[in-house]
Parts: C-alpha cells; structure tokens; sequence
C-alpha cells in the first residue's frame, strides 16, 4: 500500500513540478494564469490525496480555501489584462514590441 | 479490517491514482502544448474530472458526513467556477492573439478583421498583427483618440 502511496504523490509532485516550469517559461501573461490555476487545482488534489490515505480530514477545510482562492485569483488576473486590453498602452515601447 | 472495507479502499485507492494521473498529465500537456487555449485544455483536466476523482475517493475513504459534504462542496464549487475562469481566460487569449491562429481550423469570432490589426499590447513573438507597421499606426491613433468605453 505505501508504493501505491508513494505513487500517487509522485505523479501529484511531477504534475506541479511541470506546471512550475510554465510558471516561469510562459510566453505570456495568460499562461502563467492558466500554469497558476492548474498548480493550485494540484495543490488542493494533493490536500485531498493526502486526506483520503492518511484517514484524515483536518485538512478538508483547506480546500475550500484553496478553491476559491484559485477561482478568485485567475479571475481577478484575467479581469485585468481584459482592463489593459481597453486602454492600449502607449506606442513608446514599439521597439521593445517588435521583437 | 473486514472484506468490505478492504474493497471499499481499494476502490477509493483506484480513484485517486486516476486523479493523480490526470494532474501528471495536465503538466505535461502545460509545458508541451504551445497556445493558450491548448494549455487550457490540458489543464482542465485535473480541474474538473482530477478533482471530482480525488474527491469521490476522499469520501469513500474518510469517515464522517461532515467531511463528506465539504469535499461535495468543493467538488460543485470547481465545477461551478472552472467554466467561468476557462471562458473569461481564453475571451481574453482571443482577444490579445495569444491563440495561434494558423492551428485553428474554425474561427467563428474572425469576421470583423478590425481586431486582428491592431496591437493589444504583450502579443506572443511568434504570433504578431499581419500587417506590423500598419498595426502599430493603427494602434497609435487608437491611443490619440479618446476611449469611448467597451
């Protein structure tokens, strides 16, 4: 049973170790929303793997938190960037731009 | 431990390997998938089936209902919210060209041509405006003119 254990953490830690690497790789703004939301979706499955194989459920809780707190930030960011959409930004970084 | 219990866990084991499975591959497809609304779709995954798995799996195995109605709770709760972020993210993805176009094979939204000019701001490198020079003229006069709202 520990290798099933074992198992299940190690996908879980691959899984965030990946999306860590989008974290700091995307390309863009977005991505990285898309990179954090997945990481805080794994952290709470992860909570939850933990709860379900150790029998216990002092950590439940937590999830909610963790929850609304993934919903609340990716909305807030992608909010933001649809508010920098709205007001161009100005034309002085056009060479930085066309990379 | 008598019979049931021993198949009841196994099951809820079973569960949450397959959970687990699916926030391995929503990594994998993040860092190998190469547009935002493809990375979107990988990692979906976990969000909803990986999180109603584990969940399922974490009421069969704890005892007690309160545990139980709190791991619903977020269950519906993902399930409420990961459409809504999903949608927002990728009307905004659309809209500052964070979408390779070139892969797309429907594009419903591309009608009125206006959007696709102009410089929205931090576009990908490898997805700029057709027509550069005239994006970036045209954007300019965007920013003289004043806002009128949406």
């Amino acid at each position: 049973m520990t290798a099933v254990f074992w198992a299940a953490y190690a996908m879980l830690g691959a899984g965030a170790l990946l999306t860590l690497v989008r974290l700091a790789r995307g390309p863009s703004l977005l991505d990285r929303v898309v990179a954090t939301d997945v990481l805080l979706v794994i952290i709470s499955a992860g909570l939850a793997v933990y709860a379900a194989l150790a029998r216990d459920p002092t950590v439940v809780p937590v999830l909610v938190v963790v929850s609304l707190l993934a919903f609340v930030g990716s909305v807030s960011v992608a909010r933001y960037i649809g508010g920098m959409l709205i007001h161009a930004p100005a034309a002085d970084d056009s060479g930085e731009r066309a990379r | 431990m008598n019979e049931v219990d021993t198949v009841r866990d196994v099951v809820a084991i079973v569960l949450v390997l397959g959970g687990a499975f699916l926030c391995l591959t929503a990594g994998l497809g993040l860092l190998r998938f190469h547009d935002v609304l493809t990375r979107m779709h990988a990692g979906t995954k976990p969000q909803v089936l990986g999180i109603l798995l584990i969940m399922i799996g974490g009421a069969i195995r704890l005892q007690g209902w309160s545990a139980t109605w709190m791991l619903l709770l977020v269950a519906a709760f993902q399930m409420l919210t990961a459409p809504v972020s999903a949608h927002m993210i990728s009307r905004v993805a659309y809209r500052r060209r964070h979408v390779r176009r070139d892969l797309l094979l429907v594009d419903e939204i591309r009608s009125g041509e206006s959007v696709d000019r102009v410089y929205r701001g931090d576009e990908p490198a490898d997805a700029p405006p057709e027509q550069p020079a005239a994006s970036l003229q045209a954007s300019r006069r965007e920013d003289q003119a004043p806002s009128g709202g949406v």
